[in-house]
């Protein structure tokens, strides 16, 4: 219980912050309790809490999946369908969104675990492919093709409705951060949670201990799968409609973005590489139109107005020189004195 | 009739297609074990070069501009995989994973800095007009461009076979694929071979873009990644590694595709194709081929 103490403190902490009238020049556009920045913050935290479900897959059982953004996708469009095309009550869609997203996890995962390492990879591409060209061929025109659609909001809770509402959002946000947190903490120190890490670290001894990988790893991947969905319908409640974006596999790209650059296998890195990524894609769109960089040369300026350009060169910096993540930045110098003392030649162990 | 041999020469084309980017992510993942995420980007970078080329050169008849422009957009794509695997894949060998994340990385980081230069609209290529034009056989009206994409994977898989087979290099890399330590213990230094593979794979691609390119006229920054993920579907299909498993995979893919497109629905064909994937997965975990271990 003790060790829960730190991160039930930044809970609270977090919960109260939309109550304070604070500025952050720089940081923040506005003051941190005006509706942008609390739909930022929620934005991050949300991605936060959708990284760490990914680390479980990854960091925690060894599986690299590219078709998470499927599982992301069911939890926005499956709710948007259900309330806006049938007219559904929003508990009642989002409980059905629920158990789409378990069975087809089930379903997907029993096929695509019977294969592993990178055609696993790819399968799972394969998979939340065939998702995204679903939502984008709009059938019975629900899915809104490549616009997407906003979602009836008078099914949707009222004191979630309207930017006075902003944080409430915030809070639900904060809510499934801190619920995925508990819920990954609870399933890695479970006797299965042992498991998955055994199998991330040998999964034949793993077999040759008599224990089935398959069953585990199926289990890893469904309870990342509906963390992810309901992900999903936190991010309808706060974007207020589907897009295509989320099913595409760029999508999934992300999320193994801000889980390495944050910090593989530990609770904490996957979070904070979520929030940090999220953040730093918005605020570097509103610095790339700001006068300090318009002033700069076109070489350095072009670049910079694509966020997932630095991005996507800050995480390959962080795979060459920080492997554990930022979150672990303090063993750089270690590594970079094993990249420079490394002989030539080094071939894997066979 | 003339309906069907349409759909078949053009379910060819594309399966042609398939196979030429499919082959090199086939190679490279036999020999080094590496999924080349930023296999898209050599489509990418070939297809811009072949279009800023293309732009800049103006008074020379359509035919040499465009081949002018295609052989710089070759060169420059494989040069660019050559050095991807020099740069970015060679200090982190034996580490696959960190391999597949950096090419994850290069592929959206690419992608960016292109939509940042040129935007994020298609650029149009003038193509030779006879590759517009159709030729009539048995009724059926059938684009040229069709036919120069189905010969040209016919000569690129002939070729490919042959190297494999008839060249010292070939050897290599094919004892490299079957075992690496033991080509390594032997003596030869297979790391020369992943580069060339590398720049086999980046020209393989290259004349997949050129191709493309003719077929839809425009360059934008997202085909190189559509494409692939249709090629990763074909290499898992004809198992990992087996240049002949991909050939045979890329023909059904692409046929599976334009009939479904066609006689289902529109957008059912590529659903269709994850649906074969996941048949031949249940049926045969290691592909067609079962090189795959």
């Amino acid at each position: 219980m003790k060790r829960l103490l730190v991160p039930a403190a930044i809970v609270v902490a977090l919960a109260f912050l939309p109550q304070l009238s604070l500025d952050i020049p720089y940081v923040f556009q506005d003051g941190v309790n005006t509706p942008g920045t609390l739909e930022l913050l929620a934005l991050c935290l949300l991605f936060g809490g959708l990284a760490l479900s990914y680390d479980l897959l990854f960091g925690f059982t060894g599986l690299l999946s590219f078709g998470h953004a499927l599982y992301f996708a069911v939890g926005v469009y499956v709710a948007a369908i259900a309330m806006t095309r049938w007219h559904w009550d929003f508990w009642v869609s989002a409980a059905f969104t629920a158990l789409v997203g378990f069975l087809l996890a089930i379903v997907l995962g029993a096929v695509s675990l019977r294969v592993a390492g990178i055609a696993f990879a790819m399968v799972t591409l394969a998979f939340a492919q065939a998702g995204s060209i679903l939502a984008l061929k709009n059938p019975y025109k629900w899915t809104g093709g490549e616009e997407g659609f906003g979602v009836d909001y008078h099914q949707l809770p009222a004191w979630t409705v309207g930017i006075l509402n902003t944080k409430h959002l915030y809070w639900i946000a904060l809510a499934y951060a801190a619920f995925v947190f508990v819920v990954v903490r609870w399933a890695v120190n479970s006797s299965p949670g042992h498991v998955w890490q055994a199998i991330r670290e040998n999964e034949l001894r793993v077999q040759v201990l008599g224990l089935k990988p398959y069953t585990y790893k199926l289990m890893s991947y469904v309870l990342a799968s509906v963390l992810a969905t309901a992900g999903g319908i936190v991010y309808l409640l706060l974007l207020g409609g589907a897009n295509i974006d989320v099913t595409t596999a760029s999508f999934t790209l992300t999320l193994l973005l801000m889980v390495v650059i944050g910090g593989t296998g530990s609770r904490w890195g996957a979070m904070i590489g979520g929030i940090l990524y999220t953040f730093a894609n918005h605020r570097l769109g509103d610095l790339s139109s700001s006068h300090a960089v318009s002033s700069l040369p076109s070489v350095i300026r072009t670049p910079l107005q694509q966020p997932l350009f630095i991005l996507g060169v800050l995480f390959i910096l962080v795979v060459f020189f920080v492997p554990g993540g930022l979150t672990r930045i303090g063993q750089v110098g270690v590594r970079l004195d094993r990249i420079l003392r490394r002989p030539a030649v080094q071939e894997e162990r066979a | 009739m003339s309906t069907f041999l349409l759909l078949t020469i053009t379910g060819l084309g594309l399966g042609a297609m398939y196979f030429l980017i499919a082959s090199g992510l086939s190679l490279i993942y036999g020999l080094m074990g590496v999924l080349n995420f930023a296999h898209g980007v050599f489509i990418t970078v070939t297809a811009y070069t072949l279009w800023f080329v293309e732009s800049k050169i103006g008074d020379v008849p359509v035919l040499p501009r465009f081949l002018i422009a295609a052989l710089a957009g070759l060169v420059v794509g494989t040069v660019f995989a050559a050095l991807t695997e020099l740069v970015l894949i060679r200090p982190l060998y034996g580490r696959h994973i960190e391999q597949v994340l950096v090419t994850v990385g290069l592929a959206l980081a690419v992608t960016a800095l292109v939509t940042a230069i040129w935007g994020s609209d298609a650029r149009v290529v003038t193509a030779p007009a006879w590759v517009g034009q159709t030729t009539t056989i048995f009724g059926a009206h059938i684009p040229n461009d069709r036919w120069l994409e189905i010969a040209t994977a016919v000569i690129v898989l002939f070729a490919l076979e042959a190297f494999l087979r008839r060249t010292r290099y070939g050897l290599i890399v094919r004892a490299g694929v079957e075992n690496r330590a033991m080509v390594t213990a032997l003596g030869i230094d297979v790391r020369k071979a992943f580069t060339l593979v590398f720049a086999i794979g980046g020209l393989a691609a290259g004349i997949a873009a050129v191709l493309y390119t003719l077929y839809s006229t425009t360059v934008d920054p997202q085909q190189g990644t559509s494409l692939v993920i249709f090629a990763f579907i074909v290499v898992v299909i004809g198992g990992l590694g087996s240049i002949r498993g991909t050939a045979w995979a890329a023909v059904m893919v692409g046929l599976v595709q334009q009939y479904a497109n066609y006689y289902a629905s529109s957008g059912l064909g590529d659903l269709s194709v994850v649906l074969l994937l996941g048949i031949v997965l249940i049926a045969r975990p290691r592909g067609l081929s079962g090189s795959f271990a």
